[in-house]
């Protein structure tokens, strides 16, 4: 399996923890992600080439600095909900997904993976393409496979993030901020 | 050849482009500040000029790869940063740039600007924007230099021959090696209507048309009227009226919202301070966006967050209805009025401050009526049959559905057809790529618009009376360039003038865009005229002589008046340009 570009483990990544926390069903397919049989290959898998000791940090840092900018990501996430009616967990939400999105819509382009609706009927070919489909459930023998579409996929086509001046720091995904009297 | 449009707007700037006849126009993204630290590119570069307090930012962090060490910021983080310290932002720049009340060219900027605060001119904050586009261009495209281009520059139509000439004068501080062309903006719009439909628009226009073009900007309300006229067989455009420049748009929309909510807020008990009604007026314009879009909710949930890392305990829930959105936005800047309804003004108070000359009627459907009552003949005002939507309010269906609603009542009351709608043009870039059109057009072939110039020219004359003690003579005001004269003309005033050659002189000089009958030496009051800045220059010659000369009046290439002063004598071929003096008067 080949895998993920960093943009796309990125948004996995961040996007994740939000869809578990709010879709139940999601949820649950992700528990069994673990249980599933994997899928089996025709033919013996190249060795995956070894992953960076250091993996490159600024663009996720830009990226975390933006959802907070135009979104107030980082201030939900850190924050305590277990104290807060839905209703008011709610309606943060609102200030999150609108900025949030908007932020996301700047730098980056989504396009579902597959074309299908969900719940279509949708056959793999022999060597279709596992990084962009994965197939789970009743996997018995060589494909194609029969199934239905369970979720179409995210793929970023295109991302820009801002660039950077020299000497910029990308940690302070924001500042502290004082109001002067 | 690249044919280049420039959007030179109140709250946003934008740059489009073609090479082409087959492709429309396109906007090139504009590399900005987006944070300190943050460059990025986006299609609209709003009209902002931030000024940090020394030390507000790291060094360098507001660098631009053609400034690196930029020391203010314009585009997004102006914006963004102005909002929150609007005492260093400088605003509404084009809006000073025709506003004759104040010194043009004198470092007045950003308006009552607390002391120690960085200053410019509203000349030097328009050339500041024109320059990022300028650098923009030349990032992108290194090997077709600007100034190798057909360049075009939008004004609003409501510009007078002062403004249009100091949008010039910012272009060349820019950093133009040759003034652009001027255009005006309503026409902009109605060239990338027509780059959108190619030849089709001729089947959906027919001769006697009159096309209303009607733009509601961020900041600014203009309405002109283009009629669609024969000439050798085709269909040619022709812009007939403009209307004045009303400084009202979707800001204020979103203000007026934000109030009502703040309102409703304080009713239960809670308090906004600057920064969450800042929030509460961003979250207004979104909320109103989706009420006024297509199928609309019944309300719009608002949500002001809380300025401190706790967003869910500290922030405020509010609503934004329908009826209420109806009642601020539609009932308040779209009332149904008659056709005889006139903007209301309040009494004039005894002591006016100098900022800017803000209407007080808010209801954009009164001014409306005001500009068509202007010409028309009959019952007393012009039956426009199609309509053309620009600017950001625009977009919305329910405000164009409001506007048509009325003008129809207004016209099958009297007897006129409905008018239709002349669709297809991005309320936001439509200006830019209309002007990047036209530039192609001009040297390439294409329709185009005519017009001339906007508005009629006077010079005023004190009349020869017995001087009175403590009363000023009185002043006639006499035409010297007729509304719609085209590009390239010259038009002279007979009467002589005897001028004192090596002693400045001036004249007063007025503008109408009323009066469209008015030719050259027609002498009226100036009671009806708006004063625009006084012309003057410095005869150089033997001192204290007295040359007799005649007033002439030009229309550049470029779309600018230029007044010039022209010995009388025939074998004297003398020419001294008269130059306008914008440092305003009191």
């Amino acid at each position: 399996m080949e895998p993920l570009g960093f943009g796309a483990r990125l948004w996995l990544a961040l996007v994740l923890p939000f869809r578990v926390l709010f879709d139940g069903q999601l949820a649950a397919r992700i528990d069994g992600v673990d249980d599933a049989p994997p899928a089996l290959p025709p033919e013996p898998e190249p060795e995956p080439e070894p992953i960076e000791a250091e993996p490159e940090t600024t663009s996720a840092l830009q990226l975390l600095t933006l959802f907070q900018r135009e979104g107030r990501f980082v201030d939900f996430l850190q924050e305590d909900v277990s104290g807060f009616s839905d209703a008011d967990i709610g309606a943060a939400a609102r200030v999150v997904h609108e900025g949030c999105t908007r932020a996301l819509r700047d730098v980056l382009t989504l396009a579902p993976v597959r074309s299908e609706d969900e719940g279509a009927a949708v056959e793999l070919a022999a060597g279709y393409d596992a990084s962009r489909t994965r197939a789970t459930g009743n996997l018995v023998g060589e494909p194609p496979f029969r199934g239905t579409l369970a979720h179409h996929g995210w793929e970023v086509t295109k991302i820009s993030l801002p660039t950077l001046v020299e000497g910029h720091d990308p940690s302070i995904v924001a500042p502290a901020e004082v109001e002067i009297q | 050849m690249i044919a280049i449009g420039i959007d030179l707007g109140t709250t946003n700037c934008a740059l489009s482009f073609t090479d082409s006849a087959s492709e429309p126009p396109r906007p090139l993204p504009i590399p900005q500040v987006l944070a300190p630290g943050e460059v990025g590119p986006r299609p609209l570069m709003p009209s902002f000029l931030y000024f940090p307090a020394p030390g507000q930012f790291a060094p360098g962090s507001l660098a631009l790869s053609w400034v690196p060490g930029a020391r203010d910021v314009v585009g997004t983080f102006a914006r963004s940063q102005g909002a929150t310290t609007p005492g260093r932002l400088v605003s509404s720049a084009k809006s000073w740039l025709s506003h004759a009340g104040v010194d043009r060219s004198g470092e007045i900027l950003p308006w009552e600007a607390p002391e120690g605060v960085p200053r410019v001119s509203p000349l030097e904050a328009s050339a500041r924007y024109l320059a990022h586009l300028r650098a923009a261009w030349e990032q992108a495209h290194p090997d077709d230099a600007l100034d190798d281009q057909e360049v075009v520059l939008t004004v609003p139509a409501s510009f007078d021959a002062v403004a249009r000439e100091l949008t010039q004068q910012a272009a060349m501080l820019a950093g133009f090696e040759e003034p652009p062309r001027l255009l005006e903006e309503p026409q902009a719009a109605l060239y990338d209507w027509v780059a959108q439909r190619g030849d089709a628009w001729r089947d959906e226009v027919s001769v006697g048309d009159v096309i209303l073009v009607v733009d509601i900007g961020g900041g600014t309300t203009d309405f002109s009227l283009i009629a669609v006229r024969e000439e050798d067989g085709t269909l040619e455009l022709e812009r007939v009226a403009v209307g004045d420049h009303i400084l009202l748009g979707g800001d204020n929309m979103d203000l007026a919202l934000a109030y009502t909510v703040r309102a409703q807020l304080e009713a239960d008990g809670k308090s906004l301070d600057d920064w969450q009604m800042r929030a509460l007026t961003h979250g207004c314009r979104a909320a109103k966006e989706t009420l006024l879009g297509e199928d609309p909710p019944e309300q719009c949930p608002l949500v002001v967050p809380s300025r401190g890392r706790r967003l869910i305990g500290g922030s405020l829930r509010a609503e934004l209805s329908r009826a209420t959105l109806n009642a601020v936005l539609l009932d308040g800047f779209f009332p149904e009025v008659a056709v005889d309804a006139r903007p209301q003004t309040p009494r004039r108070v005894g002591l006016t401050t100098l900022g800017l000359p803000y209407p007080s009627d808010a209801a954009i459907t009164r001014h409306l009526a005001a500009f068509l009552g202007r010409g028309g003949d009959g019952d007393g005002f012009v039956r426009p049959t199609a309509v053309l939507f620009n600017g950001g309010v625009t977009r919305s269906p329910l405000v164009r559905d409001r506007i048509m609603g009325i003008l129809t009542a207004w016209l099958t009351e009297h007897g006129a057809p409905a008018p239709t709608v002349l669709s297809g043009t991005d309320a936001e870039l439509a200006v830019s790529r209309g002007a990047a059109y036209y530039a192609w057009a001009r040297r390439e072939g294409g329709v185009r618009i005519r017009g001339g110039t906007a508005q009629s020219y006077y010079v005023g004359i004190e009349r020869s009376e017995l001087a009175v003690p403590g009363i000023p003579p009185r002043v006639d005001a006499v035409c010297i360039a007729p509304f719609g004269m085209e590009e390239g003309s010259e038009v002279q005033l007979n009467q002589v003038f005897g001028l004192v050659l090596g002693e400045p002189v001036s004249f007063r000089f007025f503008g109408s865009s009323t009066r469209q009958d008015d030719d050259v030496g027609t002498t009226t009051t100036v009671a009806p005229l708006t004063e625009l800045a006084p012309i003057e220059t410095t005869l150089d010659g033997t001192e204290g002589q007295i040359v007799e000369v005649r007033l002439h009046a030009r229309v550049t290439e470029v779309g600018t008046l230029e007044l010039s002063a022209v010995a009388a004598q025939p074998d004297d071929d003398q020419r001294w340009k008269l130059s306008f003096d914008v440092r305003g008067q009191d």
